[in-house]
């Protein structure tokens, strides 16, 4: 007990410490520092953002594998209709027959791969890992607002996380219609198997994940607006700082969204109400609800559904956004354009979410206001992309493996953004709704790119998470297999959905009109499977650099935030002593006059005269 | 035994790499690439950044040239063709984005690598070219969304006063089709009389439901508008009428359609693709169960004449005698369909939507 207090109250007083005037809490924290913390406080239940953060990363890491397995064994199938897995039956048992995996468990394999992979992984692992880094780190910020709502924030989505990892292992399977869950059939156990006990699972987790979300979301949007440093005004905020504090604010109003669905599902699956069933004769069976209609479901997903793509791309966009200007010894371009094209992105995020709906018979004057909207949102979007470009132009770019991944991100995001112009075309939208064009395009552009984005911060901001270096070499390698992997998969998928193969099919050989790709889906396999081997290369170098690593030094790659002025591996409370003020924005590299090619945040104007623009010789004085 | 080679061999596969990574490491800190900031990895990054424009941009370009005869799928509808137009327009235009985009991040990539001495140009903003570049896709976007409007606003218009309608109906796993028979009306259904003989649930108390009749393919007539109504009996489905370029749900609840002529007949699609086994497909594209990838419907587009003649020689609900009996048993059991049920029938109307009384004057001159 007493070392639960001892604990508890060390949390208490570095938030104290936080919201003061840092110099009279000096010796305080220098106190705490001597004592060392009980092991389940300091890695289990702990209050620490970086230590949450790394929480986070590994649960996310791990999902990630899972997700990339489930993936593994959905293209064997598409990719090997014909062939006998016999191999697989010691490892699935019942759910691969004869050699052939069951069409219910492809179905839960698809449903579980989106679910997780959305949510688990890009959600949870991207933005929980990094918002938890980075913010108090880069607002100069000695922990997150509250140590002990972040400590719950992770802790349910542990418990959402064992839920849904539960759901893998019973009797009638997972989950299984869809990661959308579409009612009726995910309201029906009649009507699937994995809509019975699976959904209710699926369900339950969900309701936890989303109170994870919106615990971390108030969290960061609050230590963004209250605990910033001295000097560090919004317009001298990083660019992954005001790309966390949109998306956790997005993630507060769309979250609630998903909930009320989430919960009026539950009511129609158990307690007999009809939000979302109307006539419907199942089993042999008329069933008594009437007057719902399960395209009111899809608007409420949608509601979160669409905005919660910007939350899994918006982070990464961010960091990018960082890697890039720091690898390239420049700032960023258009410093302000990319905060403006942020909120802009942000706000739209949320009037576009029917164009996932243009064929669901939603009122065709509907269609034409969504395509109007959804179309916009491509402006703020290309205006990042060329940011990001003339960021490029007359760099000096070290290729770090941070930075190889930064760039892939554009690379990505363009081409699976630019087949967005296609998809929120509602005339378009007829023929491509739910064909393999739609799944190349999401997975390129959210999917892919995320990823990328995850992988430059992880590389990026290894050092200050473990004090050491990751390996570049094989960073290298993972970055060229990847790349190159993502590609292969995900370009040749667009020529099977042009030719209209509907996604979610088990097999296609039932149709004349989908049987021609038969080889090229064997490639796609073949490239996802490899793909996903290469990750491996990134899973060794990282648990191998956490314990063997070459150390870091307290600035690696010489970059102006306020992390890097942290010790090499920062303490409780980020700064042993008064935590630095901020001067001027995050981006002076490579200025004309100084010396260095970099001058960090906390450097005053005025001892940097030599390099000092006109409107900064003022502020100097 | 060979199970027991196999991990042996990947075991020993994965110590090999180890040990390579090991001296990898051991010669970097030998050579002391580790102390130099910059080594000449990043000379082969950037050199790397251009071989993977150069063959993937070529690998790209082959596999598309090559897959683009098995990509489109052949069309049989008016505004198909229209679609099939703003498709390649539209994809040529962000072709063109793609291109430009790349090759500027990859030429950049390579060019402004590093190079001891040099220095970054200090460039944060500039007003005129952000300007430029938001507007110039900004006015992209607006025409391409004015041509999509469009198409759209005319594609999901009202259907002409003398199309045919036909109704579809999916349930798991098949799909049922439904003509209004001689009257040119939809009779009443009402799901709480399906049965094993009367899968739609026709109330047969209803006169326009004793003529209607169910068809084991769709059938349609070239160079007339078709209007398809469209309900789902259990969960969502999808009409994906992929060489129509037609997809719309089949929403329990809430019935939707989708219009449009086809130009094509079925003999002369076979003859221009060669292929005497060609049939048009019907697919469902909203996953709804096990049998998802099953739901398969045959549609034929038939010369006007050879329509009329099948239409004329199906046989109306009031000849199968099951769908009587076994509506007979269900109304007695439901208390529905008895010619009083006002509920019902209000609910009915709903279900096979508006006005099933077009006068169909197309129809009728066939």
């Amino acid at each position: 007990m007493a070392t639960n207090l001892t604990g508890a109250s060390h949390g208490q007083a570095s938030v104290g410490a936080a919201t003061a005037p840092a110099t009279t809490h000096d010796d305080h924290l220098h106190e705490h520092d001597h004592h060392e913390q009980h092991w389940l406080w300091k890695y289990v239940f702990s209050q620490d953002h970086k230590m949450i953060a790394r929480q986070f990363l590994i649960t996310g890491m791990f999902w990630a594998i899972i997700g990339g397995i489930l993936s593994s064994l959905f293209r064997l199938q598409l990719g090997w209709p014909q062939a006998t897995l016999g191999w697989l039956e010691p490892i699935l048992g019942k759910w691969v027959i004869g050699g052939k995996i069951a069409p219910e468990f492809y179905l839960a394999l698809v449903t579980m791969h989106g679910t997780i992979m959305v949510f688990f992984v890009l959600t949870a692992g991207l933005s929980g890992t990094f918002s938890n880094f980075l913010i108090p780190l880069q607002v100069g910020a000695r922990d997150m607002a509250s140590g002990f709502m972040n400590m719950l924030s992770y802790w349910f989505f542990f418990v959402s996380s064992v839920i849904m990892f539960s759901s893998l292992f019973i009797e009638t399977g997972p989950a299984a219609a869809g990661w959308t869950i579409y009612p009726p059939l995910s309201a029906l156990p009649q009507a699937i198997p994995g809509s019975g006990m699976g959904m209710t699972l699926w369900l339950v987790s969900m309701v936890f994940f989303i109170v994870s979300q919106l615990l971390g979301g108030v969290n960061y949007v609050t230590t963004v607006i209250n605990l910033r440093t001295r000097g560090m005004s919004m317009s001298k905020l990083p660019l992954t700082i005001w790309a966390f504090f949109l998306t956790a604010i997005l993630g507060i109003l769309a979250f609630p969204v998903l909930f009320s669905a989430a919960l009026l599902l539950v009511f129609d699956r158990s307690f007999g109400t009809s939000f979302f069933l109307s006539d419907i004769y199942i089993a042999g069976q008329a069933l008594p609800n009437q007057g719902g209609s399960p395209v009111l479901f899809q608007h409420l997903f949608w509601f979160l559904g669409h905005p919660e793509v910007y939350i899994v791309i918006m982070p990464a966009m961010g960091m990018v956004s960082e890697i890039l200007a720091t690898n390239a010894r420049k700032p960023i371009f258009g410093y302000r354009a990319m905060i403006g094209s942020l909120i802009g992105i942000s706000l739209l995020s949320f009037v576009v979410w029917a164009h996932h709906m243009f064929v669901t018979g939603m009122n065709p004057f509907l269609g034409s206001v969504f395509m109007f909207l959804t179309l916009i949102i491509a402006v703020p979007s290309g205006v990042k992309v060329f940011n990001w470009l003339a960021t490029l132009w007359r760099g000096n770019i070290r290729f770090t493996a941070a930075m190889l991944f930064a760039i892939g991100f554009v690379s990505l995001f363009i081409s699976g953004g630019l087949t967005g112009i296609i998809l929120g075309n509602a005339t378009l939208d007829i023929q491509m709704h739910n064909t393999y064009f739609v799944v190349a395009h999401f997975h390129l552009v959210m999917g892919s790119s995320a990823f990328f984005g995850l992988f430059a911060g992880v590389y990026h901001w290894f050092p200050k998470m473990f004090g050491r270096m990751m390996d570049e070499k094989l960073g290298y390698i993972h970055f060229w297999l990847t790349f190159a992997g993502v590609y292969l998969v995900f370009m040749p998928m667009h020529y099977v959905g042009i030719a209209g193969f509907p996604r979610r099919y088990y097999a296609w050989t039932g149709f004349d009109a989908f049987s021609q790709f038969a080889d090229l889906n064997k490639f796609i396999s073949t490239a996802a499977i490899l793909a996903f081997f290469a990750q491996f290369v990134f899973i060794f170098n990282f648990f191998y650099s956490i314990f063997r690593g070459r150390r870091a030094t307290q600035n690696p790659w010489n970059s102006t935030t306020l992390e890097w002025t942290t010790p090499v591996v920062p303490g409780h409370g980020n700064w042993p002593g008064e935590i630095p003020a901020v001067y001027r924005w995050p981006y002076d590299y490579s200025k004309p006059g100084s010396e260095s090619d970099f001058i960090p945040q906390t450097v005053p104007y005025s001892a940097t005269p030599e390099s000092n623009l006109p409107y900064e010789r003022e502020l100097a004085e | 035994m060979s199970t027991l080679t196999i991990v042996l061999v990947g075991i020993l596969l994965l110590v090999v790499f180890g040990l390579l990574f090991r001296i990898q490491i051991l010669t970097a800190i030998f050579s002391g690439s580790t102390t130099r900031e910059i080594g000449t990895s990043n000379r082969v990054n950037a050199v790397l950044m251009l071989v993977f424009m150069v063959v993937g941009g070529g690998l790209f370009f082959y596999s598309f040239v090559e897959a683009y005869p098995k990509m489109n799928p052949p069309i049989a509808s008016i505004h198909g063709h229209a679609m099939e137009k703003m498709f390649w327009t539209t994809m040529i235009v962000i072709g063109i984005a793609f291109v430009i985009t790349h090759v500027l991040l990859f030429v950049y990539s390579y060019k402004y690598q590093y190079k001891e001495g040099r220095r970054a140009y200090f460039f944060s903003h500039n007003n005129k070219i952000e300007v430029i570049w938001t507007l110039i896709p900004a006015v992209v976007m607006a025409s391409l969304i004015f041509a999509g409007w469009k198409a759209w606003t005319r594609i999901t218009g009202p259907a002409p006063k003398d199309a045919i309608v036909l109704e579809v109906v999916g349930k798991q796993f098949n799909w049922f089709a439904r003509y209004p028979g001689r009257d040119m009306k939809l009779g009443v259904v009402n799901y709480r009389l399906i049965d094993a003989s009367n899968d739609l649930g026709f109330d047969l108390s209803d006169k326009a439901a004793l003529d209607d009749f169910m068809a084991s393919e769709i059938h349609v007539p070239k160079g007339h508008p078709v209007l398809i109504k469209i309900r789902s009996r259990d969960v969502l489905h999808a009409v994906y009428m992929p060489q129509f370029r037609v997809q719309m749900y089949a929403v329990p609840g809430m019935p939707t359609r989708f219009w449009f002529t086809p130009t094509t007949t079925t003999d002369e699609m076979r003859a221009k693709l060669g292929n005497p086994a060609f049939n048009y497909e019907l697919a469902c594209n909203q996953i709804c169960g096990l049998g998802h990838n099953a739901m398969k419907f045959i549609i034929v587009v038939d010369e006007p004449d050879d329509y009329q003649a099948w239409y004329a020689a199906q046989k109306p609900n009031s000849q199968n005698a099951d769908m009587m009996a076994s509506f007979k048993q269900m109304s007695k059991q439901t208390g529905l369909g008895q010619g009083n049920s006002q509920e019902a029938k209000k609910s009915a109307i709903d279900e096979t939507g508006e006005s099933p009384a077009t006068p169909l004057a197309g129809q009728a001159s066939l």
